[in-house]
């Protein structure tokens, strides 16, 4: 075998000219590859950073059809204390989860004695949400970074269009799920900064706030927030998660919770998914440009070395023997390609990462780029460039196998 | 003792709904170690014939038996594995690998036909460079030989596997007549050490002279064999 590598590098360097420039082709592909994802990758996985820790959390459980009807902030679909119980009992025997949260989530009016608005807001447990949420404080922009009793979190836009600032006094006003009106007045803590998705531009009190306002005799739970230890394994969680919650079912037979994956609840899952198809097209191309490139170089090795072949095949050459130079050869031309091109890449990438170019992605302004690109994708990058290279060598080299020595020999 | 015999060998080209009969029912033997030459002007059939010794292709009727072995009945890749284990082959234009050096082109039937491990792969191709007179142009590849030194190379790689046969077709035809003169002297001097058996098609009139057993084929047709002043005889 080490031998017909030999041979096979031999052969390559033979024209180096058309070898180079299909070389610097895959190499060329290879490091667009590699940088796209690198950089879709850090552009992806910062802006799901951002809209699962600031306020959505990895996973959600909701009474089952919440989800459906979150639009209304429906009261009468929350978590009965009872329910709650039952699934803090199961989050808490699962050592993948980091931390949980639970909501009172509602509408209400936001008024600031002279103006009237609506406004959406969240009860929370400051401790538990923190823990879930941990850049929720960090949006804070002006005021304290707390949730206290009395006190409210107000996203910024409303605070501007309302005209209120940090210690400000204002009454939030909310309807019970039995009609029932009732206000309070909260002091405006902080001024919240906005993120994009829902919830995003939500409000922020305290959990009891949140009950004395809904006139509720034990906090109702809108939605459970979760973290969990390994991000990578979200879906092995939830999957471990939705086994666990299935069997609760209510008196209908029906079950009585739903969980859900930051994937249902931001509509960024969307672009998400058109990232990574830009990346599936990006990576076909490359297999286009490895595809048509060494088949081409191949093709002509074969029809340039007819004679060649003949000979050996006269000789005494095995059939697939000469397959299997053929096949080499497209297979060094891959591996040289895809190694050079990794070797770039790295340094590409880590140029790019010590730059520190900055971007904005809507209201967020001045986030750093951070592109990286782990081992595994490369690797999965080089076997698909050399798995290429081996099929489009596969044509020329069993037609160098099959040729007819006689025919060949007489090949001018 | 015979290691080539042919009774009625025949051999039809099919083309182009025209058939042309290359070789007409030829019969012939040729003894273990002989020096035959198969003389005739271009299209007489001798090329055609040294294919079907060869293996390179099939007779389409008769009976041609190369070491014992049926050539008819040889599958491709069983052709393939008895070319490698019995026949050299000697080409009129060389042949060798450009891409690989004297000693590796010598070397190459042995990696990649007859996978001999390199502890004594060395030493065989060293023998037969030595035998050539080849071995200080070891390292130097085919563009940069002369006619009669790629020759010799071909020759030392005919000769590597020790095979029965050495089949040459035209293998002065591009050489001088001084340089073909001695690459002939070289190919009787190894059969007379290796007694290896040496078959070539040529009109070249020098080989003709140096042949020890000499067929003439015209149209197809054996018309003369016998001794040509050698050892061999028809």
């Amino acid at each position: 075998m080490g031998n017909l590598i030999k041979i096979a590098g031999r052969n390559l360097f033979r024209y180096k000219r058309r070898t180079l420039l299909t070389l610097s082709l895959i190499v060329i592909g290879v490091l667009f590859v590699t940088g796209f994802m690198a950089v879709t990758g850090s552009f992806k996985g910062m802006m799901i950073g951002q809209i699962t820790d600031s306020f959505v959390g990895h996973m959600q459980i909701h009474r089952k059809g919440y989800l459906a009807a979150i639009d209304t902030l429906p009261l009468t679909m929350n978590l009965k204390p009872q329910a709650v119980k039952k699934v803090e009992a199961v989050l808490k025997e699962m050592p993948e989860i980091e931390a949980y949260t639970k909501r009172i989530k509602f509408g209400g009016m936001f008024s600031n004695f002279t103006e009237t608005t609506n406004i959406r807001l969240n009860g929370v447990d400051p401790e538990m949400e923190v823990k879930t949420v941990p850049l929720l404080l960090p949006r804070i922009i002006e005021g304290e970074k707390a949730i206290k009793k009395g006190e409210i979190l107000v996203p910024e836009l409303l605070a501007k269009g309302m005209k209120v600032k940090v210690g400000d006094m204002v009454v939030v006003i909310a309807t019970n799920k039995d009609g029932s009106v009732n206000g309070k007045q909260l002091k405006v803590a902080g001024i919240m900064e906005s993120a994009t998705g829902p919830g995003g531009r939500d409000g922020y009190v305290h959990m009891d706030d949140a009950v004395d306002i809904l006139r509720m005799d034990e906090p109702e739970i809108s939605e459970i927030a979760i973290r969990i230890q390994d991000f990578n394994r979200l879906h092995d969680v939830f999957g471990k998660l939705e086994a666990a919650l299935s069997g609760e079912m209510n008196k209908q037979g029906k079950p009585v919770f739903e969980v859900h994956t930051w994937e249902k609840l931001s509509p960024f899952y969307t672009i998400a998914s058109m990232i990574d198809m830009m990346t599936l097209f990006v990576k076909i191309m490359l297999v286009a440009i490895v595809l048509i490139s060494i088949m081409n170089v191949m093709i002509m090795a074969v029809y340039e070395r007819v004679r060649e072949i003949g000979t050996i095949a006269a000789i005494g050459t095995l059939p697939r023997k000469i397959l299997a130079m053929f096949l080499i050869e497209g297979l060094l031309m891959g591996a040289i390609g895809a190694v050079i091109g990794s070797i770039l890449s790295g340094v590409t990438i880590y140029a790019l990462h010590a730059a520190q170019i900055s971007f904005d992605f809507g209201r967020q302004t001045g986030l750093i780029l951070a592109p990286t690109v782990d081992l595994v994708a490369l690797a999965t990058i080089s076997g698909i460039v050399i798995g290429v290279s081996i099929l489009a060598s596969f044509q020329p080299a069993l037609k160098a196998a099959r040729m007819d020595p006689i025919e060949a020999l007489g090949h001018v | 003792m015979e290691l080539i015999t042919g009774q009625d060998v025949s051999k039809v080209y099919h083309n182009g709904g025209v058939s042309t009969e290359a070789l007409k029912g030829v019969s012939f033997s040729i003894e273990e170690g002989a020096f035959v030459s198969f003389v005739g002007p271009s299209g007489s059939g001798k090329t055609t014939l040294l294919n079907l010794i060869g293996c390179l292709d099939k007779p389409s009727g008769g009976r041609l038996l190369v070491a014992g072995t049926d050539v008819a009945g040889l599958g491709r890749t069983d052709a393939a594995i008895f070319r490698g284990s019995h026949i050299g082959f000697i080409f009129q234009s060389f042949n060798l690998i450009p891409v690989l050096t004297a000693y590796e082109n010598v070397e190459y039937p042995l990696i990649v036909v007859q996978n001999v491990p390199a502890s004594t792969r060395r030493k065989q191709v060293m023998e037969l460079l030595a035998a050539v007179g080849m071995s200080d142009q070891q390292a130097k590849r085919p563009d940069q030989l002369s006619g009669g030194q790629k020759q010799r190379v071909a020759i030392a790689r005919a000769l590597v596997t020790h095979p029965k046969l050495v089949l040459a077709d035209e293998p002065t035809a591009n050489l001088d007549h001084d340089t073909a003169m001695a690459i002939l002297r070289l190919m009787k001097k190894i059969r007379d050490e290796r007694d290896t058996t040496f078959v070539f098609s040529t009109h070249d009139h020098r080989i003709i002279g140096e042949a020890e057993v000499l067929y003439r084929l015209e149209d197809g047709v054996l018309k003369t064999n016998g001794a040509n002043g050698g050892r061999g005889n028809g």
